[in-house]
């Protein structure tokens, strides 16, 4: 464990001493220690559910610590709500933001500032700001209609406008595509510059690497080291971060001989379901048997739609927009649609995928009724409970899943193991397509490389598999061959050994030609 | 022409209650909270105005009596639904139940009695204007009241940082919550304001409208204020409208039911019901002005973590 | 000052969702009593009288029942509709309408008799209650009206229309120029259980049956499953391949149905003939019975004998002490009020907080 100190002439702009926090039984905060000079991009790493979130909340003063000290310029300080963190200076960018769809620009920005200015005042300084920085905004536009890119710039130039000595940053890059991750890192050293300090939430070692000059890492809770990123290697990052060796993932090239086309969408097209939904458009895409087709895209960009609309929760205009193992099923439903062989992960495990109030055997029902109504329903729609705890068993066995009581309820399982549930649930089936969405979002590095490793396993033994995620490195991992999803529009899938992070991030951006119509690429590059 | 004037003030009496209940519950409904105790809220309003005005003889007093009524349960909703984060549905449903029951409670003794009406407005000269005198000039003073009710909250949500922060709440509690606002402090104030609405609301019934207590004297008007703040897409000066179309509604029916068309009193009676349902069904068909229109945080509980 | 915060439960308390119903109850009879004194009338004497003493004779015990039976009936149904997320606040208006097409057969065609009279007038009770449910439910799937708006609309426009039919068309002509229509000949009215011990019908058997099978449906069926999935996470049920729409059909069916069999089994046993008013607001009380037992159907038939109990209990403490009979609609509301505070407990943990003393200290 390196200890790289503050040099000992530079005043300490924010330091915590032994800060904890628990949750019921959980102590997602175990005598945290950490300290920022000024002018100093300070990394907090870790995966997730390491507690970086926790922590940031009680600086910012969105969570009260259950025991320690917290020093701002060497005073111990209570920060007891937002307002009083702005006070001292502390501004904080959320990763999931705390925005107002149904108001403008100016009036979300004017309710995060304490105190109280014309609105129309605001809207200059906002503009004036966003600028000078590199992050134009539009005050007068209804904060529902922008992009997710665009709303992170509120969230900043909000914080900005406070006049902050320390900004927290909390996963900035993830709903970020690569060339837009690079416009923030000049603002960032253009703040650095500043004399301003940056606390740097982030999983990602490669940015963390580059942009970072100290970093604080955490694991379970605990600060497991204090670093220089610079003087580490990824890998060593990495181990400090997950500790264990986590299994890498193992991509066994794909043999033999092309498969059937297992799953078909044929210029799949869907028209806006709400005023701030994203309109489908002639989307196209094969995937065959034996292989794992990637969708990259940042988030708001139609993926869910999309989702919605191959699994059967929409249905399609026209049968033949979607075809499963040959047979048109456009007009048909989700049930029927599985019944077909097709299995469906959602992004959203709790409310979604699964009834966060209703026990792991309950969910096991959910997808699972019709498919296996021989062996799971009796007579008159009664339920076979001990058929259902059968493979409930089974399934928790297989994928690891632990979980604090014999048959709980799915909101009491952590994100991980509820998606290693989920996953496991629909693998059950052995399904010939497999559609998820956002695998391993939120789930910790072990089962995430569990779940990974489950869907190219899958791909191999015959299935398709479509995974649609916002986390290229995982896309990169485990596809064949990765399309990109922009504004509604799928680009023509690009093979992996041809794919790039540059390419698909440009494709991610909208800026490249190659989105395919009907099977034609325009004007390839 | 003074039959015409006499039929718009009646239509304006019978409206009044129906604006004040609504123009408050509007306010409650843009903080995020679904309170349909209305009803409940409102009859307390009634009973309370009338007993006092009587007990004291003095008609202004019950107009405060009714406000305060109806501020009072509303507190009972609002530490249930905001404290212990209840079912919003369900706690309203509740506090209608006990409103009325508690209403026919405390009316048991004044059934029958004359109330005390709440004087109009008399001024020199210009109540005296034919056509149009006494409807600006010699209306109720909570028919004043309502008027400026609706300018006031028009001017507050939209024209004020209070209003602004209020209608936050209601699109995204979460993000307000994030943000430092004090969700549960807002609310709080504003089911109260709804049920000092909707307390003056019973108040003008007993007071002013028919200056008597019969039990369940609301008759369903506290509901049909719920109704309007949907038909009125949340904005105050739709509720007006609204407000004064089912007042016409009312009039209307009650006006044939004395011209003995022929047609059966209930039917008459059951239109201004009938009205709603079709009011409703007319507006939630739109469904991007509803969505786009509706708070979004409305009726789901608001449990901050600490 | 002292503030209130709830912290969530990994998961539901068992303990709590038993107990809850006994705690509300509890802290009812503490305010009960704390009221009676106030208004100057003994407590415990009181609290007697409304509980314990009609509990004490058999004829009263029947009494018990009659005004059990539609309460457990209509929130059977109703426990349906709410676990389902639909708000079904129109029972009573589908009580009366089930009353009204139920009686359609005595009143319409007197001459018809036999044993086939009664369960025709019962199934047409529950298809006028289904049918008059149904149009709530349209305008929810159709339209995404709100239901709980319409159903209750639509309670005023029943009343009114029952008004109508007793005073008009089908009015008694020998009657006296009384509202009401004939009384029920002997084949038209519900048999009682144990004539020679009380009055009470066979509207409790049927109560009996409809929780029972109302349970068995929710705890272990798939129906029960796709009732308990929509309500609780509808995007889940979508997910599942369930329709929401079908599923808003289905509860308010399944309600009016059984409110209208409520309400035929009223008239026809109780009462005997259709008047101008068949229901003292069983479809409103019924809303505290679903719930008191905390949406359960055999929690309903517990919650529905306390319910009734307190009718009772009114009518009792009206005659030896001279309190007035509304205290009872008092209780009533009162108790749920307790049921819905008493519920938080098992979602959550309440923790009193003394708010923190801000101690941010001057920028230097």
């Amino acid at each position: 464990m390196n200890d790289a100190g503050a040099t000992s002439s530079a005043p300490t702009l924010l330091k915590v001493e032994g800060i904890s926090k628990t949750f019921g039984t959980l102590k997602a905060n175990d005598s945290v220690d950490l300290d920022i000079v000024p002018g100093e991009i300070h990394a907090l790493l870790g995966e997730n559910g390491a507690g970086k979130s926790t922590l940031v909340k009680m600086l910012f003063g969105s969570l009260q610590p259950d025991g320690g000290t917290i020093f701002w310029k060497d005073q111990p300080v209570v920060v007891t709500n937002p307002m009083q963190a702005r006070a001292l200076g502390i501004g904080m960018v959320f990763q999931h933001f705390s925005l107002f769809d149904a108001l403008t620009t100016a009036e979300n920005i004017a309710l995060s500032l304490d105190e109280k200015i014309a609105i129309s005042t605001i809207a200059e300084r906002a503009r004036a700001l966003g600028d000078a920085y590199g992050l134009p905004l539009d005050p007068n536009s209804v904060v529902g209609d922008l992009s997710v890119g665009e709303r992170q710039r509120i969230e900043i130039v909000r914080c900005l406008l406070q006049k902050p000595e320390l900004i927290i940053l909390d996963e900035p890059t993830s709903v970020l595509t690569p060339q837009e991750a690079e416009k923030l890192f000049e603002t960032l050293f253009k703040l650095k510059s500043e004399g301003k300090s940056i606390l740097y939430i982030s999983h990602r070692l490669e940015e963390v690497q580059r942009i970072c000059d100290r970093a604080t890492v955490l694991r379970h809770g605990k600060v497991v080291a204090h670093c220089r990123p610079s003087e580490e290697t990824p890998s060593s990052l990495a181990s400090m971060m997950v500790g264990a060796d986590v299994d890498a993932v193992e991509r066994a090239p794909k043999e033999g001989p092309e498969g059937d086309a297992l799953l078909e969408i044929r210029d799949l097209s869907r028209a806006a379901a709400s005023p701030f939904a994203v309109p489908l458009t002639g989307i196209s895409l094969t995937v065959k048997a034996g292989e794992v087709i990637g969708i990259a895209g940042v988030a708001g960009n139609g993926q869910g739609e999309l989702f919605e609309a191959i699994s059967g929760e929409v249905l399609q205009k026209a049968a033949g927009e979607v075809r499963l193992r040959g047979s048109d099923v456009g007009r048909l439903g989700i049930t029927q649609r599985r019944r077909s062989g097709a299995a469906f992960v959602p992004e959203e495990r709790l409310g979604h995928g699964a009834a966060p109030t209703m026990k792991l055997s309950e969910n096991l029902l959910l997808s699972r009724y019709r498919t296996d109504a021989k062996a799971f329903l009796g007579s008159l729609g009664v339920i076979r409970t001990g058929a259902i705890a059968t493979a409930t068993k089974r399934i928790v066995d297989e994928m690891d899943v632990r979980k604090s009581a014999e048959d709980p309820e799915a909101a009491a399982l952590s994100g991980g193991n509820l998606q290693k549930f989920i996953i496991g649930r629909e693998l059950d089936r052995k399904p010939a397509v497999l559609v998820v969405n956002q695998p391993t979002w939120g789930v910790d590095a072990g089962a995430a490389a569990k779940i990974r490793q489950a869907l190219i396993e899958l791909a191999r033994s015959g299935s398709a598999v479509l995974v649609i995620s916002q986390d290229l490195d995982e896309l990169f991992e485990v596809s064949d061959a990765i399309a990109v999803m922009h504004n509604g529009k799928l680009s023509t899938p690009l093979p992996i050994a041809e794919a790039t992070y540059e390419r698909i991030g440009l494709l991610m951006g909208g800026a490249e030609p190659g989105h395919a119509v009907h099977g034609m690429e325009l004007g390839a590059s | 022409m003074e039959i015409a004037q006499n039929i718009l003030l009646t239509i304006a009496t019978a409206a009044t209650p129906l604006l004040i209940a609504a123009i408050g519950e509007l306010v409650v409904e843009r903080s995020g909270v679904l309170n349909l105790g209305v009803e409940g809220m409102m009859v307390i309003g009634a009973v309370c105005g009338f007993a006092a005005a009587i007990l004291t003889g003095n008609p202004w007093i019950g107009v405060i009596a009714g406000i305060a009524g109806g501020a009072l349960l509303s507190l009972l909703f609002g530490f249930l639904t905001l404290n212990l984060a209840t079912n919003q549905v369900a706690t309203g449903l509740s506090l209608t139940l006990l409103g009325i029951g508690l209403s026919g409670l405390i009316g048991e003794g004044f059934v029958g009695q004359a109330g005390v009406r709440l004087p109009t407005l008399d001024i020199p000269v210009l109540t005296d204007i034919p056509f149009v005198g006494r409807l600006i000039f010699g209306q109720d003073p909570i028919f004043y009241m309502s008027i400026a009710l609706t300018a006031g909250v028009m001017w507050f949500l939209f024209r004020t940082r209070s209003g602004l922060t209020l209608r936050s709440i209601g699109d995204n509690h979460k993000s307000a919550h994030a943000l430092g606002i004090p969700v549960i402090r807002y609310r709080y104030l504003a089911v109260m304001f709804g049920g000092a609405c909707a307390g003056l609301a019973g108040a003008h019934l007993s007071l002013v409208y028919t200056p008597q207590w019969v039990e369940n004297m609301t008759a369903g008007r506290g509901w049909i204020a719920l109704a309007l703040v949907v038909f009125a897409s949340w904005r105050p000066w739709r509720v007006l409208g609204g407000a004064y179309l089912f007042g016409a509604v009312s009039i209307g029916q009650l006006h044939a039911q004395a011209l003995g068309f022929g047609i059966p009193s209930q039917l008459l009676s059951s239109l201004p019901y009938l009205a709603t349902i079709v009011v409703l069904v007319l507006i939630s068909r739109d469904r991007r002005l509803t969505t786009i229109n509706t708070p979004a945080s409305l009726g789901q509980p608001f449990v901050p973590d600490r | 000052m002292i503030r209130i915060e709830l912290i969530r439960r990994p998961q539901q308390s068992a303990l709590f969702s038993a107990l809850s119903p006994f705690i509300a109850f509890a802290l009812t009879l503490i305010t009960g009593a704390i009221l009676f004194w106030m208004i100057g009338k003994p407590p415990l004497p009181a609290l007697y009288s409304y509980f314990i003493e009609p509990l004490t004779e058999m004829w009263s015990v029947h009494e018990l029942i009659i005004k059990a039976a539609p309460l457990i009936l209509i929130a059977v149904g109703l426990s349906v509709c709410y676990i389902s997320n639909n708000w079904n606040i129109g029972a009573e208006g589908q009580f009366i309408f089930g009353g009204i097409v139920g009686s359609l057969l005595p009143i319409l065609v007197p001459g018809f008799g036999g044993p086939l009279l009664l369960p025709l007038m019962m199934i047409m009770g529950m298809i006028g209650g289904a049918a008059y449910a149904a149009i709530p439910a349209f305008l929810k799937a159709r339209f995404n009206t709100n239901e709980i708006l319409t159903s209750l609309m639509l309670v005023y426009v029943a009343q009114l229309f029952l008004d109508w039919l007793a005073r008009g068309v089908f009015r008694d002509p020998s009657g006296s120029g009384f509202p009401g229509s004939i009384r029920f000949p002997s084949a038209a009215r519900l048999p009682e259980i144990a004539p020679s011990q009380g009055g009470a019908h066979l509207g409790i058997v049927f109560a009996i049956i409809a929780a029972l099978l109302a349970w068995f449906m929710l705890r272990s069926t798939l129906k029960g499953f796709e009732v308990r999935l929509i309500g609780t996470s509808p995007r889940a049920g979508r997910f599942a391949g369930f329709s929401a729409s079908k599923m808003v059909f289905f509860a308010f069916l399944t309600s009016g149905a059984l409110a209208g069999l409520a309400g035929i089994s009223e008239v026809s046993g109780a009462i005997g003939q259709l008047r101008e008013s068949i229901s003292p607001g069983y479809g409103f009380t019924a809303i505290i019975v679903a719930f008191l037992g905390r949406l359960n159907p055999i929690g309903i038939v517990a919650a529905g004998l306390v319910l009734a109990l307190t009718y009772l209990g009114g009518e009792a403490a009206q005659i030896s002490l001279g309190v007035s009979d509304k205290v009872a609609r008092v209780f009533q509301g009162m108790l749920l009020f307790f049921v819905l505070g008493c519920d938080t407990l098992i979602h959550y943990r309440i923790r009193l907080v003394r708010r923190a003393i801000a101690s941010a200290l001057e920028k230097s």
